[in-house]
């Protein structure tokens, strides 16, 4: 155990976890990485290309190498960062990317066979022969490649998605933002506090430093406990803000459960927050970078900020010979605090000249570590100094090659970042509107400087809604942080500049001998910044060596575009409740649980659930069910919910007028009292939609539109009325949902109806497309004489809240009658042997005259899409017709989507004659009937076509016929 | 250099110090006989076609960022060519079967892999649809599949077949779709112009036309004014913005669409799902990401970056369809501007302007046209009439009503 | 995106449906073929300030003109579709 003294640790309280099997134990206040360091567990990975052997490299987010899988089954989370896991009772975790162990991994030999990997080679091999990429080098590579697994259970856990509204949102709870929302909480400000860690402090809690009379990490408790007890300030740990979108929203990620073996009943695992805040604060610190030199990604070499981290706040040393390598000020620190702790600094290596020398420590100055030693783990370093090369024997070697402020939110709206020679980083520029960065984030990296700029931004936040917010610094240091870059040490081995992925600096240097010179291609060719952790510790690395082969600048060189999310989001968390059938809602009818209870099958239509068909004791085949539907409709009467159609009142002294431009065919003649099929067509001259407009008084409409377009039409009129003819005097509403509505069709239909409705529905008191305004025992409601199958038939309406008393009276009062309930399916046959166009044929890209409905289309007013209809290629003489098709052999089955093609023609594009688009059983005519678009239909009747289906190999001849198949007169319609 | 196995061997034994630059850095000529603007995927294929196919000379490719930068660098990857309409399935036929010979042609790795892409069925309608597609699909010389329900199941036992809100009855499987490595297509092109003499000019923004008498003398640039007998302009998004120079308004409209990929993984999907219903497609890369997208943001955006309905709208998508992958971690979210049409399918024509051709609308779907988008360009480029399977592409298709509208959603963009 | 609706505030914009160019409003009522072709097809598809028709459709149903950066998104003015269209000469 290398448990030292002191940390942030409760260790009263033991936590049981496992490793690849091996039982450990931990504390709370651990991560998996600590608790594993702790227990001199340094190798936790391997890398993605060459399986190096890997250890942590932070003690964050960013971190790329100590990977795991935790949990198991359904639960099993790949690629978990065992930097960020909190230890927990009873937590499994697995190494991954490994085979068969994680110390003896066989793709090892990749690390051997490293010089036939180089950056980019399998872009120039593989080829040959061209049929073997499928069948061996890729299935070969997809195996090898992948880091963790999922099971392929589905997740069990529960997610949730909220939504948070603040004047102030401060993102980071290090001293700059636990200082911001000290400040604007103070002042009453609304603001959330959000940090990724599960305590907060930030640097604070892995520093050794005091603010104020207290220690760092002493002062920010007593800060959280204080903004815990303001009234206006949430504090969100264990939250990450992730993303910066338009106009000051964020989103954010809150782990509710990863902390726990299992959510608590009731809980979620996580929630996506969507944070509105038209003010933000970036408090987000800084990000260490590593020096590149050979063997850099031995475990036992981390940044130095991290072991610094390892030792501060979680009590733990990962060895016991330590050595320290920078080139800045800030990584001297993690020598000073480990020797103060104890613990036996072997070196410091500076590769800075000058500057005063560190008491007590060998502090080389000018030196740099040149090579390192140790299969699975550090066991020396190679240091040269003043031209000597020395090999020091250590187990742990902190790395600091300076702190990059972290961009990751405010570059995420892709402007160009300013480079600071004085930290030798990009700062950011400027932001999104209402975003500031402050502290480290901002580049400035003293405590004061942070506590300063924290404050300093919360005032202003605050001065912004016209608030005042003032404030007092603690005291905190406020040193200098110098820093002399140095990128990489010159080697002859390789030495990482991406340490998951595996590019080295080597494979900058062939980028750059390709041509691959710009940033964007260093990346894609090498696969340098695009592993799990987006390049946070490498990136700059790599563009810097870039500079330096193309002799440009850094700044001239740039980076690469900083995306969101900031850190990986769990899909399950974007997700939220969207599973199952809670994926989209469903829309139920009045009569739903009625229909329901009557043991109809339900398909969904635009989201409503309609009866499909309603089978009774005894029928096996859905077949069975609609035949019966059909002829006992056509036989008698049937009768069909048609709540979901749309509904639309329309009204006002120019609602005639209106309905006039948004249908092509005259409406401004209708007389009251009666109703009118409407074809409705898009401005491009496609028919859009149809269905019957009734008109109940001199200004008072009811336009009916398909159940699918239901909420487009009513777009489109609205886009009508408001802003193409803004002063017309119409008022529209959608009724849909007030509305339950039922067809009562067939020869019966009056007889039946007659039973409820008060009034005379004689065909002298309802004449066939009129309408009337009734009642039902007093009940108000609406009576059409309209008809989709073809029938004598109505549809009759009440409020919503009747629907359901109304299907029962229906089919009471139909008993008599022998009157059945029909579906969609059985509606969908009487149609078609009516002809009329439904879905499948109002396909967006079929016109009026495609249907054969050509005349409809009014050239003597002005409405929407007519003029467009008459482009040359709509109206050809030879394009597609609606037509009937029926099996010459009546015994022969079609298929729908099946094409046309002339006898014998070869099946080529050249003869596709076009489609099926609509096939039912006809059980009035005893076979099958479809409807069709056919290359110059009108002219084809009673020709013999072949109906092809290749998917299947089949076809079936068959003939070309008027698509009314039944009653072309209408005869039964008007009884 | 000719790229293959051996010659990996020879350098990695040699310390890679044979390999040269991929493509030359040439400075601009001050004239051209064509000059194609936009070095995307559509800009280096038509010059790359345009030297080797039809022997044209003195190219320049003028790129106003790093060659790839545009769409072929940042889209899901997916070749397919399951269209419907006889104006599109001939050309995404034709560019079907130029990836599968393309790596062979360029000597460059691409990884085009044909692992098939299956298109979800979740009604008895979008059965009849699909029915209707695969057969126009086979009509054209195309594969198509229908699958039932056990069919997917056979492929992809893990989705969600049992509790969905839009419950799995098929697919329509063509097994020739697949996925491809988009940097490798436009960086395999890329060498192939530039062996082939064509002059690969990047940071080269395209500022101004100098056209006189209805004819186009050259482009200004932002490395000065450069000379052309032609110019075909390729630059998708950006199509508005440089048409401009010419006075010209576009069927086009720009808006970003995002995408996605999830941290590495495991295998777990082989080829390509698509989930309409859901508005949610997936693939995983040979690197082991899920990478995966849905639908456009809807807004006319330049901006290359979207929002989080978005984001959540196609993880939900996901999830319901795919309830395994909730532990997965969405690893980048990024934006591309798509040159959206009005009937959503693309133009490869001459404008009015004499010399002055143009390459663009591909909506979202220009990745797997590349091949051939390159190469029908580069037949109206040489020869002054259309390839065969383009000829549908026309300008002048909505002033006559012959639109290509796959989805019947008419004249708006945004819902292509 | 967040939408100040000139009624109702700020709203998120996935309250609203988009349209597209605002120079939708200008139909050219009663136009020949090529007039109504410009009309519905072509786009001058700016990078920059771009005005746009949204509708408040899970909303108070209003159609805006929304006057937006394409480049930033920022949006600089909103407005009632139906204003714009009077202002423009629209009636009956």
């Amino acid at each position: 155990m290398t448990r030292i003294a002191g940390g942030l640790i409760d260790r009263s309280r033991t936590l049981t976890f496992t490793f690849d099997g091996q039982s450990f134990q931990g504390h709370p206040g651990d991560t998996l990485a600590s608790a594993l360091l702790a227990a001199d567990v340094r190798l936790m990975g391997r890398s993605f290309k060459y399986h190096r052997p890997r250890g942590v490299l932070t003690s964050g987010s960013e971190e790329p190498n100590a990977l795991v899988e935790v949990r198991t089954g359904g639960r099993q989370e790949p690629n978990t960062r065992a930097t960020v896991q909190e230890v927990f009772e009873g937590l499994t975790a697995r190494s991954q990317n490994r085979w068969p162990s994680l110390s003896f991994d066989a793709l090892g030999i990749n690390d051997r066979l490293n010089s036939f990997f180089a950056a980019g080679f399998y872009y120039k091999t593989f080829m040959w022969p061209a049929k073997f990429w499928e069948k061996l080098y890729e299935p070969i590579i997809r195996r090898a490649a992948g880091l963790g697994a999922l099971t392929r259970e589905a997740d069990p856990d529960a997610y949730d998605k909220g939504f948070l509204h603040a004047d102030l949102l401060v993102v980071g709870a290090g001293p700059a933002g636990l200082m911001a929302a000290l400040t604007a909480g103070r002042a009453g400000l609304r603001v959330i506090l959000a940090d990724e860690d599960f305590l907060l402090g930030g640097r604070l809690n892995a520093e050794s430093l005091a603010v104020g009379e207290q220690g760092s990490a002493d002062w920010a408790r007593s800060a959280a406990a204080e903004l815990a007890a303001l009234p206006t300030v949430r504090l969100m740990p264990r939250t990450t803000v992730f993303g910066v979108f338009d106009h000051g929203i964020y989103g954010a990620v809150e782990r509710v459960s990863d902390h726990l073996p299992a959510p608590v009943q009731g809980q979620v695992r996580q929630t996506l927050w969507r944070i509105y805040a038209p003010q933000a604060i970036m408090a987000t610190g800084a990000i260490e970078r590593p020096i590149a030199f050979d063997n850099n990604d031995r475990p036992g070499v981390m940044l130095a900020g991290a072991l610094r981290a390892y030792a501060n706040r979680w009590a733990v040393v990962p060895g016991q010979r330590v050595a320290v390598f920078a080139n800045n000020d800030d990584g001297l620190r993690t020598a000073v605090d480990l020797q103060a702790k104890g613990v036996d600094v072997v070196a410091v290596i500076d590769s800075r000249e000058g500057g005063a020398l560190l008491p007590g420590i060998r502090h080389l100055r000018g030196a740099s570590v040149v090579d390192t030693s140790g299969r699975l783990g550090l066991t020396g370093i190679t240091v040269e100094h003043r031209g000597r090369r020395e090999t020091l024997a250590v187990d742990a070697l902190g790395v600091s090659g300076g702190w990059n402020p972290n961009l990751g939110l405010m570059q995420q709206h892709r402007a160009r970042p300013d480079w600071s020679d004085e930290i030798a980083a990009f700062v950011p520029a400027r932001g999104p509107k209402g975003l500031v960065a402050v502290g480290a984030a901002a580049g400035v990296f003293s405590t004061h400087g942070a506590l300063r700029t924290g404050a300093e931004a919360a005032r202003a936040a605050a001065e912004a809604l016209g608030r005042q917010a003032p404030y007092a610094l603690p005291k905190a240091e406020d040193a200098p942080y110098r820093i002399a870059p140095l990128w990489a040490v010159k080697g002859a081995s390789r030495a990482w500049v991406d340490q998951q992925n595996d590019v080295t600096v080597k494979d900058v240097k062939l980028a750059h001998q390709e041509a691959f010179s710009d940033v964007e291609h260093l990346k894609r060719y090498t696969t340098l910044g695009m592993a799990t952790d987006q390049g946070k510790t490498g990136n700059l690395l790599g563009a810097a060596i870039m500079a330096e082969l193309t002799g440009q600048s850094i700044e001239a060189t740039g980076q690469t575009t900083y995306r969101p999310p900031f850190t990986p989001v769990s899909l399950g968390a974007l997700g939220g409740r969207s599973k199952g059938r809670d994926f989209k809602p469903f829309r139920l009818t009045p009569s739903h649980h009625w229909a329901k209870s009557q043991g109809a099958v339900f398909v969904e239509v635009g989201m409503w659930l309609r009866t499909q068909w309603l089978p009774k004791a005894g029928e096996t085949e859905w077949r069975q069910s609609v035949d019966r539907e059909v002829l006992a409709t056509r036989a008698s009467v049937g009768i069909c919910d048609v709540t979901t159609l749309g509904k639309i009142d329309v009204q006002g002294t120019d609602a005639a007028a209106f309905l006039d431009r948004v249908y092509a065919n005259n409406f401004a003649s209708l007389a009251i009292g009666k109703c009118r099929y409407g074809l409705m067509l898009r401005e491009d001259g496609m028919v859009y939609d149809d269905g019957t407009t009734a008109r109940l008084g001199p200004n008072e409409y009811v336009m009916t539109t398909t159940t699918a377009n239901a909420v487009l039409v009513f777009r489109n009129l609205e886009y009508a009325r408001q802003v193409l003819w803004p002063d017309l005097d119409v008022q529209i509403i959608s009724t849909t949902e007030a509305w339950a509505q039922y067809s009562v069709a067939g020869p019966n239909a009056r007889k039946l109806l007659q039973k409820l409705v008060d009034q005379d529905i004689s065909d002298a008191g309802l004449p066939y497309m009129g309408c009337a305004e009734i009642t039902i025992g007093g009940l108000r409601a609406r009576l059409f004489r309209i008809s989709f199958s073809g029938e004598l038939a109505y549809e009759i309406a009440v409020p919503a809240r009747y629907g359901d008393g109304l299907i029962r009276a229906l089919v009471a009062a139909g008993e008599e009658f022998g009157a059945v309930v029909y579906g969609t399916e059985a509606l969908g046959v009487m149609r078609v042997e009516k002809g009329h166009v439904a879905g499948n044929e109002l396909n967006g890209t079929s016109t009026a005259l495609n249907m054969g409905l050509g005349k409809m289309v009014s050239r003597k007013k002005e409405a929407i899409g007519v003029t467009l209809s008459g482009r040359e290629a709509l109206v050809a003489e030879d394009g597609l017709r609606l037509v009937g098709v029926k099996p010459v052999n009546p015994a022969d089955a079609m298929k729908a989507g099946s094409h046309f093609l002339k006898i014998g023609a070869a099946p080529t594009v050249e003869n596709d004659d076009g489609w099926l688009t609509s096939l039912v059983y006809s059980p009035h005519l005893g076979h099958y009937i479809a409807l069709g678009y056919l290359r110059d239909g009108a002219r084809r009747m009673g020709e013999k076509i072949r109906v092809v289906n290749l998917l299947a190999g089949t076809e079936i001849m068959a003939e070309i016929v008027s698509p009314h198949f039944i009653d072309p007169q209408g005869e039964r319609l008007r009884g | 250099m000719r790229y293959s196995g051996w010659r990996i061997i020879k350098e990695a034994l040699t310390g890679h110090k044979g390999w040269g630059p991929v493509w030359r850095d040439p400075a601009p000529k001050s004239e051209y006989d064509y000059i194609i603007v936009g070095g995307g995927g559509h800009g280096l294929a038509t010059a790359y076609y345009l030297a080797k196919q039809f022997r044209q000379a003195r190219i320049a490719v003028l790129e106003k960022s790093y060659l790839g930068s545009g769409n072929v660098g940042r889209n899901t990857t997916i070749i397919r060519s399951n269209y419907l309409l006889p104006g599109n399935e001939p050309f995404y036929e034709f560019s079907l079967k130029l990836w599968e010979g393309l790596e062979q042609d360029f000597n460059y790795n691409a990884m085009v892999s044909q692992r098939g892409i299956v298109n979800l069925i979740h009604t008895d309608a979008a059965r009849d649809a699909a029915t209707r597609r695969g057969n126009a699909m086979i009509l054209n010389g195309a594969d198509a599949v229908l699958l039932d329900r056990e069919g997917v199941r056979a492929m992809y036992p893990w989705l969600n077949f049992d509790d969905a809100r839009f419950p799995i009855k098929g697919g329509l499987l063509q097994k020739r779709g697949g996925t491809v490595r988009h940097d490798a297509v436009a960086w395999g092109y890329a060498r192939g112009a530039d062996l082939a003499g064509v002059d690969l000019i990047q940071n080269c923004e395209v500022t101004g036309m100098r056209i006189e008498n209805g004819r186009i003398l050259g482009v200004e640039t932002s490395r000065g004014y450069i000379g052309a007998k032609k110019v075909g302009v390729a630059v998708a998004g950006s199509s508005g913005r440089v048409m401009a120079h010419a006075g010209m308004r576009l069927p086009i409209e720009s808006h970003v669409l995002q995408a996605f990929v999830s941290e590495g993984l495991k295998p777990l999907i082989d080829g390509v799902i698509t989930f309409g219903a859901g508005h949610f497609y997936v693939s995983q890369s040979d690197k082991g990401g899920l990478v995966f997208g849905g639908d456009i943001d809807g807004y006319n955006s330049y901006a290359q970056r979207g929002n989080l309905p978005v984001i959540e709208d196609v993880a939900e998508g996901g999830m319901a369809l795919m309830p395994a992958i909730g532990r997965a971690r969405l690893l980048r979210a990024w934006g591309g501007i798509m040159d959206m049409s009005m009937d959503g399918s693309p133009i490869i024509d001459k404008t009015p302007i004499e010399g002055l051709y143009f390459n663009g609308g591909w909506c979202y779907g220009g990745f797997k046209a590349t091949p051939a988008s390159g190469w029908c360009f580069a037949h109206l480029l040489a020869t002054d009439t259309p390839h065969p399977t383009a000829t549908a592409y026309r300008f002048d298709r909505f002033l006559k009503g012959a639109m290509i509208d796959e989805k019947g959603q008419g004249a708006q963009p945004n819902l292509h | 995106m967040l939408i100040p609706h000139p009624l109702l505030g700020p709203r998120d914009a996935q309250e609203f449906v988009y349209l597209g160019d605002a120079a939708l409003i200008d139909r050219p009522d009663g136009a020949d073929i090529p007039t109504m072709h410009d009309y519905l097809y072509l786009r001058d598809n700016p990078a920059g300030e771009h005005r746009e028709l949204w509708y408040h459709e899970q909303g108070d149903r209003s159609w805006l003109v929304v006057t937006r950066n394409t480049v930033t998104h920022e949006i600089l003015k909103v407005e009632l579709a139906r204003d714009v269209a009077r202002a423009k000469g629209r009636s009956k």
